[in-house]
């Protein structure tokens, strides 16, 4: 269970919660106590990658849902996309981009506000030690969206009814919420309806007002605790995403390889997503089920990079919807010309994204491409596709070859949180050596600090089963010969 | 009113075998066509799950039980205590906190838990146990249902098992 250390204390945090599926924590002391490196380990399903062998490929874009049952628009979409490419129909119909688009932003949307006001927002809200005035760990007791429903069930409203508008969005263009329908190759199954249209449309100014009260929110709480947040969890990085390739613009569905260093240097110039194989490569370290991806031109020991909110707003040269554009530049200040590199301003970006994606579904809603009849398209054939998407959490990479027979014969999948791989084992030791040096036990309050490092990311380590009675938390702490000191399990219901 | 509103949520991954039961459940239970019930299917729980929640008198949360010792069993199910921990997912306690703290609801909740034996990831179909669970849990719902929709108040016996 838990990684020896060489003469030294292992400890070990079993599995990650708030964190999708399986996840465990190894922190690394010397005889002296002191933390030499820690490690996040992922137990990463590479299953579907050879299930979908020898499957038609048209089956693939709902097939591939079953990888995850947090995100499974995201990969829905860029299986479609990738299957857009077999078919040769990638130039979509107006009315097919936009229902697609228009799915997305609703993913985007429905994630972000539930990793806001589900997941961090008890560490905003309540603190280390539930008085809100010790940072951003908040008390085991308080450590939930009960609790903020509880305290702020205004916070809390809000937080459930952006979700539901964001599964409504889903709901009204992929068909249904379990193995959704509605991207096909070279296009859609459905058009939107004006009936759905106007009860889309019903709520958008409301769910608009609460997405900007978020940003602030973020903002705020960032900028009056930024002298214990910017080190938190924090190292320089580069950073990926797609962008818009005819402007660099923010484009979460579609777009161009960049990437840039720690200083806002672009070091990823505008790549056609088809060469991702040429630019990107995937480390295989024997400790991790997860690879390590990185920049082939830099290697692995500088190549590595970030992707999600934090990134992309790092690569985007701007964002073309009002409101946050101006959140953007506001964002951009708080580092001038370099890249924002503290971890937790994650969140900061991830409510600006929020923001931007109801600017776009009511951007959408208003088009009456939306209801087009035009909904599918096809040309000459090919028998290799990739596809990147902007998933809420990163970057997410699609990469097929099909027969003739139309049967799929290669899959490779880097999905975000992959990609996140190596930041998110940096985080966590940046945590450890800052926090854990000289202690002999785990104490809750620093359990939550690695937590709350991860948690930045939004990882999504999903694809265990949830069924009853599954998913404890374990905490097990060895000595310096690997013997077993203490193991604590905590529960639902049942606090360690 | 018509009676006691009733909503039915199955939720679990169809393809990881047995954790699929409930999302079959409501398949089966929506063909049924049974009036005044509102059936609802998804990959887990989460928080906007409260909402539709506090919009009925009885909700019965669906999933498959890897440790049940009987095909299935119904009981029910109270509000979350503070301090458990949370994933993107919510428990079916937390589903009825959260429609009390933000929707003043307080619908009363019940826990359908059917047995499963295979949770394999890509893994398609029902296990022989699983559908007998099932169709155990389809052959007692209905009439749970018939018997509660006329109760105005939803104090219940203590659910069933089989």
């Amino acid at each position: 269970m838990a990684t020896k250390a060489s003469k030294g204390k292992t400890y070990t945090i079993l599995p990650v919660t708030r964190v999708e599926g399986h996840g465990k924590v190894t922190i690394h002391m010397n005889d002296a106590g002191v933390v030499e490196y820690a490690r996040l380990h992922i137990v990463e399903f590479r299953g579907f990658e050879r299930f979908i062998l020898g499957r038609p490929f048209w089956e693939v874009p709902v097939m591939v849902q079953r990888l995850c049952g947090i995100c499974p628009v995201s990969h829905h979409l860029a299986a479609a996309k990738a299957m857009d490419r077999i078919v040769g129909g990638e130039q979509l119909t107006p009315t097919a981009e936009k229902i697609r688009r228009l799915m997305h932003y609703g993913q985007m949307f429905q994630s972000h506000a539930l990793h806001f006001f589900h997941l961090s927002s008890p560490d905003f809200l309540f603190g280390a030690d539930g008085t809100a005035e010790s940072g951003f760990a908040a008390p085991p007791a308080k450590r939930n969206i009960i609790a903020v429903a509880r305290e702020f069930p205004k916070l809390a409203v809000q937080g459930v009814m952006m979700r539901k508008y964001g599964q409504e969005v889903i709901l009204a263009t992929a068909g249904k919420k379990i193995h959704g329908t509605g991207a096909v190759p070279g296009g859609v199954n459905k058009n939107l309806s004006v009936a759905e249209r106007d009860a889309l449309l019903k709520d958008v100014d409301q769910m608009t007002a609460w997405a900007r009260s978020a940003v602030t929110i973020a903002r705020d709480y960032t900028m009056e605790h930024l002298a214990e947040l910017a080190p938190f969890g924090s190292f320089d990085s580069n950073h990926l995403s797609l962008v818009r390739e005819s402007d660099g613009a923010l484009d979460l569905y579609d777009g161009v390889l960049r990437a840039v260093d720690k200083d806002r240097n672009m070091i990823l110039v505008d790549v056609n997503c088809q060469r991702y194989l040429d630019v990107l490569m995937e480390e295989v370290r024997p400790w991790s089920y997860m690879k390590f991806p990185f920049l082939k031109e830099l290697g692995p020991d500088h190549g590595w990079y970030r992707v999600g909110p934090l990134a992309r707003l790092n690569t985007a040269t701007f964002i073309d919807t009002d409101e946050a554009y101006t959140a953007h530049k506001e964002f951009r200040e708080l580092q001038k010309d370099r890249s924002n590199n503290i971890t937790m301003c994650y969140h900061w970006a991830r409510m600006i994204e929020l923001l931007h994606s109801i600017e776009k579904i009511r951007e959408l809603l208003l088009d009456t491409d939306l209801q087009g009849k035009e909904l599918l398209t096809s040309g000459p054939r090919r028998e290799e596709a990739v596809a990147i998407i902007e998933a809420p959490r990163g970057t997410l990479f699609h990469h097929y070859r099909v027969n003739r027979n139309d049967e799929v014969t290669m899959c490779n999948l880097i999905v975000s949180t992959t990609n996140n791989n190596e930041p998110m084992n940096r985080a966590v030791t940046k945590v450890a050596k800052d926090h854990f040096s000289g202690r002999r036990e785990i104490p809750e309050k620093l359990l939550n600090y690695i937590e709350v490092a991860i948690r930045a990311y939004d990882p999504c380590l999903s694809c265990a089963t949830h069924a009853l009675g599954g998913m404890p938390l374990v905490v097990e702490l060895y000595d310096a010969g690997g013997g077993l000191v203490a193991r604590r399990v905590r529960g639902a219901g049942q606090p360690v | 009113m018509d009676g006691n509103r009733i909503l039915v949520i199955g939720y679990g991954n169809p393809a990881r075998a047995d954790d699929g039961l409930g999302p079959a459940l409501v398949e089966r239970l929506e063909a049924l066509g049974i009036p005044g019930l509102t059936v609802e299917s998804d990959y887990q729980l989460s928080i906007e799950h409260a909402a539709m929640a506090a919009e009925h008198d009885i909700v019965v949360f669906a999933d498959a039980d890897g440790s049940a010792s009987e095909p299935f069993y119904l009981k029910p199910v109270g509000e979350e205590p503070p301090g458990s921990f949370t994933s993107h997912s919510v428990a079916p306690g937390g589903i009825l906190r959260i429609a009390r703290s933000c929707f003043d609801a307080s619908p009363a909740g019940y826990l359908l838990g059917i047995r499963g034996e295979v949770f394999e990831p890509f893994t398609e179909g029902l296990s022989p146990a699983a559908r007998e669970g099932l169709e155990a849990a389809l052959e007692y719902l209905p009439r749970f249902i018939a018997e509660h929709r006329g109760q105005a108040d939803a104090a219940d016996p203590g659910g069933a098992t089989c």
